[in-house]
C-alpha cells in the first residue's frame, strides 16, 4: 500500500543526485534510519500491538472454545441469549434505518446550501461522540425515566421507555448520530451541486435527483457510515446499560448479556456472546478496509 | 510541491468554501450569487434542526436545567465530596497518562506503517482499528481475563509483584486500549502526505537524520499528534464499558467518574449524578474546543507549507 508513495520519490531523488557533482550517497541512509533503528522501531510496534490488540482478540475466541464446540453452541442457544440477539438485531436496525435516513437529510441541508451557522451545525452533528455512553443513558432517565420530566405522564398512559426497548433505541440513536453524517458530509461537500443542479434544470425533480444524481455519488460512502454505525449500534453498552433495566431475556442487549454472564463467573458462555460480537468487528473491519480501497481514502483524495 | 495537499478528511468542512466578497454588514442570509437552485432547503434544514434538537440538544439542555436547579452550594458541595473528587481525579488522571503512553507508542507504529516495510504491514495497520469496532464490553472481560493473575499476561506479572486487574494500573490499560487508534489514525494521513522532498533537501544540505526528523519532520506532524492526544483523552474521560470490568471499583481508588453517576442514579440521587456529568460534559466540550482549534490550526499549518 505505501509501497505506492515512496517509489514515486525515487526516480526523482536518482535524478537529483546525478545532477549534483558529489557521488551520490546510498539512498537508504539518507532516506531511512539505520538498519538496527528501523528492526527495534518495527519490533516495538509489532510488540505493542500484539500485547495490547492483538491478545485480547485472540483471548475472546480461546476462552470461547475452552469447553469445546458443545459448551459454546449452548451458550448461544440458551433462551436469554437468543432474546438479547433478537433485541440488539432489532435496536440496531432501528438505529441504522433512523440514522441512515437522518444523515442523509442532514448532510444535503448541510452541503448542497449555504447558510449561516452551518459549521456550528456540523459541529452539533458531532456532539454525540463528546459525551461519555453513560451521560448519553442519563440524560434520556432525566427525561423519561418514572423521577423524570415526561415520566409520570407516561406511566399515566401505560406507555414505558425507560426500562424498556424505546429507551435502548433512544440512547442507542444518541451515540451512533454522527457516523452516517459525519461520512457524507465531507465529500459530498467536495461534489459540489453542479450535477444536481445540472439533473434540475433538465427537469428532473428534487426527489428524482437525489435518487439517481446524489444517492449513486455517494453510495460507499454512505455504506462505510452504516457500517461503522452498525457496528457500535450492536456493540453499546454504557448508554444501554443506564436504560436497560437489566431484565433478563427481556431488555437485556447483547454486551449486556455477556456482563451479567461475567459477573456470574459463568466466563465461557460470557466469551462464548462476546465472541459473536467480537466476529462482527472483524468482519466490520475487512469490509471497512475493502471499502477504504474503493473510497481511496488512504491515498488522499 | 502541488498546490493542495489534500486537507484531513475530519476538517475539510470550513477550508473548502470559496473566499467570498466581503459581506455587507447585516448580510443576507443567503448570499445572491451562491443561491442554489435545488429544492429541498426549507425541508432538510427544518428537518434536521428538529431531529437534533430531539434526539441531542433538549435531552443535553435538560441536563443542565436539571442541575441548575440546585443551588450553587449544594452542587459545590456535591463536586467537592472526597468520593466525587477522586472519582474524578482517577478518571482524568489516568485518561492523560493513557493518552500520553498512546502518544508515544502511536508514533513508534505510525512510523513502522508509513516509512518502513515488513511483513505483516497491512495486517498490523488493520488491527489499529480494533479498539474502534470491538465493543466496550467484549474488551472489558477480555482484558480483565488477561491480566487476572492465572491470565496470559497477568500469571507473567504477578511473579514480578504486579497486580494489574482489579487496580488503578487496569483502568490504564483499558484506556491505553481504547486510545490507540485516535492516535494513530490521526497522525497516519498526516505522515503520509509529508513530502519527501523536504526531507531530502535536508539531508543534501547536510542536516544528520535526526536533525531532518527533529526540525523538518516533527513540525508538520506536531498539531496531528496534538489533535490525537486530545481525542484520545476525550475518549478515555467518558469511557466506561471496557473499564468497568478491570477496574476493581472500590471507592476512592479504582472508581472512576461515569461509574459513579451510575451509582447514584442506581441509588435515585439524582442530584449527583447529573451534577457529575454536567461537570464531565463542560471539560469534554472544552476539549472539543480545544480540538476544533487544533484542526484550524494545522490546516491553516499545512496549507502554509505548501
Amino acid at each position: 500500500m505505501s509501497v505506492i508513495a515512496p517509489t514515486e520519490g525515487v526516480p526523482y531523488a536518482v535524478e537529483h543526485f546525478h545532477a549534483a557533482t558529489a557521488p551520490p550517497p546510498p539512498l537508504e541512509d539518507i532516506h531511512s534510519e539505520p538498519r538496527l533503528v528501523r528492526a527495534v522501531v518495527i519490533a516495538l510496534a509489532i510488540l505493542f500491538m500484539g500485547l495490547f490488540i492483538l491478545l485480547p482478540l485472540a483471548n475472546v475466541f480461546v476462552q470461547a472454545f475452552s469447553k469445546g464446540w458443545a459448551a459454546y453452541g449452548a451458550a448461544l442457544v440458551d433462551p436469554d441469549a437468543l432474546a438479547a440477539v433478537r433485541l440488539t438485531l432489532l435496536i440496531a436496525a432501528i438505529s441504522v434505518a433512523t440514522n441512515t435516513v437522518m444523515g442523509l437529510v442532514m448532510a444535503w441541508a448541510i452541503t448542497k446550501f449555504e447558510f449561516t451557522g452551518k459549521s456550528l451545525l456540523i459541529t452539533l452533528v458531532d456532539l454525540p461522540f463528546s459525551v461519555s455512553p453513560v451521560i448519553a443513558g442519563l440524560v434520556f432517565v432525566l427525561l423519561f425515566g418514572a423521577q423524570g420530566w415526561f415520566g409520570p405522564w407516561l406511566i399515566d398512559h401505560g406507555w414505558k421507555i425507560i426500562f424498556a426497548w424505546p429507551g435502548i433505541a433512544l440512547a442507542t440513536i444518541f451515540v451512533t448520530f454522527p457516523f452516517v453524517a459525519r461520512e457524507l458530509i465531507p465529500l459530498m461537500q467536495e461534489q459540489g451541486t453542479q450535477e444536481e443542479e445540472a439533473a434540475v434544470t433538465l427537469g428532473a425533480s428534487g426527489w428524482r435527483t437525489f435518487l439517481k444524481v446524489t444517492l449513486p455519488n455517494v453510495k460507499w460512502a454512505l455504506l462505510y457510515g452504516v457500517l461503522l454505525c452498525n457496528a457500535r449500534a450492536m456493540g453499546e453498552f454504557g448508554a444501554v446499560s443506564v436504560v436497560s433495566g437489566h431484565v433478563r431475556g427481556e431488555t437485556n442487549t447483547m454486551p449486556l448479556h455477556i456482563e451479567i454472564l461475567y459477573n456470574e463467573y459463568q466466563f465461557q458462555a460470557s466469551f462464548a456472546v462476546a465472541s459473536l460480537l467480537a466476529l462482527l468487528a472483524v468482519v466490520t473491519l475487512l469490509a471497512k478496509t475493502l471499502l477504504e480501497a474503493r473510497l481511496g481514502r488512504k491515498g488522499g483524495h | 510541491m502541488t498546490p493542495a495537499p489534500a486537507a484531513p478528511v475530519l476538517a475539510g468542512a470550513p477550508a473548502a468554501r470559496p473566499p467570498a466578497a466581503p459581506p455587507a454588514p447585516g448580510a443576507p442570509r443567503r448570499h445572491p450569487q451562491r443561491r442554489s437552485a435545488l429544492p429541498g432547503f426549507g425541508l432538510t434544514l427544518g428537518l434536521t434542526v428538529l431531529w437534533l434538537s430531539l434526539i441531542v440538544l433538549l435531552p443535553l439542555g435538560g441536563l443542565f436545567l436539571k442541575t441548575a436547579e440546585l443551588t450553587p452550594e449544594r452542587i459545590l458541595a456535591i463536586l467537592t465530596a472526597p468520593r466525587t473528587l477522586h472519582a474524578l481525579q482517577i478518571s482524568f488522571g489516568l485518561s492523560l497518562a493513557a493518552a500520553a503512553t498512546n502518544l508515544v507508542f502511536g508514533a513508534v507504529i505510525v512510523w513502522a506503517l508509513v516509512r518502513y516495510e515488513f511483513p505483516g504491514r497491512r495486517v498490523l495497520d488493520a488491527l489499529v482499528d480494533i479498539p474502534f469496532a470491538l465493543p466496550t464490553a467484549v474488551a472489558g472481560i477480555a482484558l480483565t481475563d488477561l491480566y487476572s493473575t492465572n491470565g496470559w499476561v497477568g500469571r507473567w506479572l504477578e511473579p514480578l509483584g504486579i497486580t494489574v486487574a482489579f487496580t488503578p494500573l487496569g483502568i490504564f490499560i483499558a484506556l491505553v486500549f481504547i486510545g490507540l487508534p485516535f492516535v494513530v489514525r490521526t497522525v497516519q494521513p498526516v505522515m503520509e502526505d509529508l513530502d519527501r522532498d523536504l526531507e531530502e533537501a535536508a539531508a543534501t544540505l547536510g542536516a544528520g537524520r535526526l536533525t531532518t526528523i527533529r526540525r523538518v519532520i516533527l513540525p508538520a506532524v506536531v498539531p496531528a499528534f496534538l489533535t490525537g492526544f486530545a481525542l484520545a483523552f476525550a475518549r478515555a474521560v467518558g469511557e466506561y464499558g471496557s473499564v468497568i470490568f478491570i477496574a476493581g471499583n472500590l471507592p476512592n481508588v479504582s472508581e472512576i467518574a461515569p461509574l459513579l453517576i451510575v451509582i447514584r442514579l442506581e441509588e435515585f440521587r439524582y442530584a449527583d449524578a447529573t451534577t457529575i456529568a454536567c461537570a464531565m460534559l463542560l471539560a469534554s466540550f472544552a476539549l472539543l474546543f480545544v480540538i476544533n482549534a487544533l484542526q484550524r490550526w494545522s490546516q491553516h499549518h499545512t496549507g502554509r507549507l505548501g
